[in-house]
């Protein structure tokens, strides 16, 4: 479903060409917009859609199985935490979904630096960073060297 | 001298080189700061670790969590749950690695901000199945992503690795790796104590079913390009189980994911004449593989072979039965959001075909092979185990370290580990990233070196490309037709038609032999020495031809391993006609490879399999 761009709303700030995974929306040199330079190297992965400012990014389903008259529009708002779809059937049908992307304020993660530094023998056990109280449970689980029982067959 | 050795050259040094900044690379960037907390930590990937990777578009669910705080299931028995399914071959050290720490990572994602769906009535999360978690994971990517940054002293986007760099001193010890930025076009050399290779494994080795614009609709990410593999391989590093590429169960055209239906809303699957198929070819799959048809949950090979079958009884299309599901409103959501989380373009087809799963029950395909290492399969680099139970076999060093020194892997990387899948390939990057600010550590003042002539040798392998379209497009007046040179998606045309014809793709029903896989192997070399004239217009042409070099060499590893192999270990991914059933008796063992990039010869070897768990 490569994704398009529609000329009047784009205005070339570049998020998508920043964004996109694989490498395929680029500014056009003539009109200063984006576009898709590799249609069918595109993941209709929505990178490019959600990032534009403008909502200027759309899709257009691979014209090899997809009929024409569909859309799936999103809008994903990073302050309000949500992500909204808007799903339209070629007869017209629509369905309408809203989910939560994030619980946290975006930028709050913790360096892991910011946490007491372990201590030299730690770095010789088997436990990675928080564990084991990031577990949930006492001790991290281990096995015996001697269960090995089945060689080469 | 060439055109382009005037591109600038930057140097970067580090402890800690994490290449890739998906979910392993992700995870290894926060654990090498946590324990390296002086130490230079860098992460280069060739697009934007804010959505790079497999889960770029999201995930729908955390398909392994253990429980562990709620006694649902223990760390043993993850390593039987995809030891089963691999139809016995797992490196089950490292499987129970990742099972014992796994459940600490997911609780992080939490702490983070990912929003995790809970069961309404005991307060848990809410269980897809016996090892998934439902989350709302659009932002799933995003998150982790923050995480990273905040980690490493610094993130390099838009720069694709294409070698890595031996020490000058030490043979079969890594120094670091080169690469070019995507946008600039400048060099990039790095100089790292140690390197963590978390690529991506291999989408586009095999065609795929659709080769029009809808090509990119591949099941694993297009930008998936087998650099976790071609890294490592091209330096020497042996890998394992190659041959065991994965095919997948999906729905049609936009390769929607199956399991929240099969797990959450109980969907089952039919033919086209509504008949439960699965039953009908049980005495034949017994045949093939004896015992392990009776084990359960039934290994996901063997049920992708019932489907062929029937399929080419004539009895197609299956069909997933949705209807009766999706009479309830709550499952209707979960079925289209299941979607609009992780595959947006099934979405897509639906909405394009009129097809709502309320009304029709909607049709499934058989995809492509991909070959990867977190899935329900398990191709990667044979690394060193967990030091506290590892075996001898298995142990020759730092935890998650490869055969070469200093080179560790995670992710799609490392071979062995079936079912990591999002939050056990973080796992793994965690724990490649303590061993190697271990072995950091350990170097003291004993440091590799990069040698001046190696990269700058390479500096003009990488960027021969576009000075063969440079002079070569002189010759001809316009279009892609040239006697000197080949654009990359001609050569990824050729690879993907000799692997499908003679390795195991759709055209031959994933069928092989030893004739057929001699005969692709004679392509294969011609296509390798073709890639010297591989022409790019420009730095996206100049990427795609790196990522087609990577593809090859790889598709050369599968394609041997699936020669030494003499069986068929997984019917319903790929099967060796001339060795049409399970030999436990000689195969039931790891294969290796190592490669000689100075004489392009493969050496393959067994190794033992060993069952730490009843």
């Amino acid at each position: 479903m490569p994704t398009f761009v529609y000329m009047t709303r784009c205005d070339g700030c570049g998020h998508c060409v920043d964004i996109c995974p694989s490498d395929i929306m680029h500014i056009d040199p003539t009109y200063r917009r984006a576009y898709n330079i590799e249609p069918n190297f595109c993941w209709e992965c929505y990178a490019c859609v959600k990032a534009c400012p403008q909502n200027a990014i759309d899709v257009r389903g691979y014209s090899d199985f997809a009929p024409l008259g569909h859309s799936v529009r999103v809008l994903r708002e990073e302050d309000k935490g949500t992500i909204s779809w808007k799903i339209k059937f070629r007869d017209g049908r629509e369905k309408n979904f809203v989910s939560p992307i994030r619980t946290t304020q975006w930028g709050t993660i913790k360096s892991p630096s910011e946490y007491d530094p372990p201590s030299a023998d730690a770095l010789q056990s088997q436990e990675l960073a928080h564990e084991p109280e990031a577990l949930h449970i006492a001790a991290l689980p281990t096995l015996s060297p001697k269960q090995f029982t089945k060689g080469l067959k | 001298m060439g055109l382009f050795n005037s591109r600038k050259t930057i140097y970067v040094d580090s402890d800690v080189l994490v290449i890739g900044g998906g979910f392993g690379g992700c995870g290894a960037a926060y654990e090498s700061r946590y324990w390296g907390r002086d130490l230079k930590v860098v992460v280069v990937e060739k697009a934007n670790i804010e959505r790079s990777g497999a889960v770029a578009q999201g995930l729908y669910a955390i398909n392994c969590y253990m429980g562990m705080q709620w006694d649902e299931n223990k760390p043993e028995d993850h390593v039987r749950y995809a030891r089963n399914d691999l139809m016995g071959l797992v490196r089950e050290d490292l499987s129970y690695d990742i099972a014992r720490h796994v459940d600490a990572t997911v609780h992080m994602f939490e702490e983070w901000g990912l929003p995790f769906m809970k069961d309404p009535e005991t307060g848990r999360y809410q269980r897809e199945g016996k090892w998934q978690i439902m989350i709302h994971g659009e932002s799933y990517k995003p998150i982790i992503a923050e995480a990273a940054r905040k980690a490493a002293t610094k993130v390099y986007n838009r720069i694709m690795v294409t070698h890595l760099l031996m020490d000058k001193k030490k043979p079969n010890r890594v120094a670091g790796a080169v690469g070019f930025n995507v946008r600039d076009g400048n060099f990039y050399v790095f100089r790292s104590k140690s390197v963590i290779v978390a690529a991506g494994g291999a989408s586009h080795i095999f065609k795929p079913h659709s080769v029009g614009e809808g090509m990119g609709r591949t099941w694993y990410a297009p930008w998936s390009s087998a650099s976790a593999y071609a890294l490592p391989i091209q330096v020497g590093a042996k890998m394992t189980q190659m041959e065991n590429r994965i095919v997948l169960t999906r729905f049609k055209d936009g390769y929607g994911p199956v399991g929240a239906y099969f797990l959450h809303l109980k969907t089952t699957t039919e033919n086209a004449y509504g008949e439960n198929y699965e039953p009908t070819w049980y005495d034949s799959i017994r045949e093939m593989v004896g015992d392990y048809v009776d084990h359960q949950p039934v290994p996901t090979c063997l049920r992708n072979h019932a489907f062929l079958q029937e399929v080419k009884a004539g009895r197609g299309p299956i069909r997933m039965v949705t209807k009766e599901a999706f009479k309830d409103p709550h499952k209707e959501t979960v079925g289209w959001e299941n979607f609009l989380g992780m595959t947006i373009g099934q979405a897509v087809v639906w909405a394009s075909q009129n097809i709502d799963p309320k009304e029709i029950n909607p049709e499934l395909v058989m995809s492509e092979p991909y070959v990867m290492g977190s899935h329900a399969t398990c191709s990667g680099a044979w690394a060193s185990g967990p030091e506290d139970y590892a075996p001898d076999d298995y142990q020759w060093g730092y935890n998650r370290m490869m055969t070469v020194e200093g080179l560790f892997g995670a992710g799609d990387t490392i071979g062995g580990t079936a079912h990591k899948f999002s939050s056990g390939s973080f796992t793994e990057g965690r724990i490649a990233g303590k061993a190697a600010v271990k072995y950091v550590t350990d170097l003291g003042s004993d440091q590799p070196q990069v040698d001046e002539a190696e990269y700058e040798n390479l500096k003009s392998v990488v960027y021969q490309p576009m000075e063969n379209y440079e002079v070569g497009r002189n010759e001809i007046v316009a279009g892609t037709v040239s006697p000197s040179y080949l654009l990359p998606l001609h050569g990824l045309q050729r690879l993907e038609k000799i692997m499908d014809e003679y390795v195991g793709g759709t055209g031959t029903n994933y069928l092989t032999n030893e004739p057929m896989l001699t005969r692709g192997l004679e392509l294969l070399s011609m296509l390798k020495e073709d890639l010297p004239y591989l022409g790019a217009e420009s730095l996206h042409q100049l990427q795609r031809a790196w990522e087609l070099q990577h593809r090859v060499i790889t598709s050369e590893c599968v394609a041997q391993h699936t020669l030494f192999r003499k069986e068929t270990r997984w019917p319903g991914y790929y099967y060796r006609a001339d060795h049409p059933k399970l030999d436990d008796t000689n195969w039931h063992c790891f294969t290796l490879s190592s490669y000689d990039a100075k004489s392009g010869e493969w050496e393959m070897e067994k190794a033992p399999v060993h069952h730490i768990i009843d």
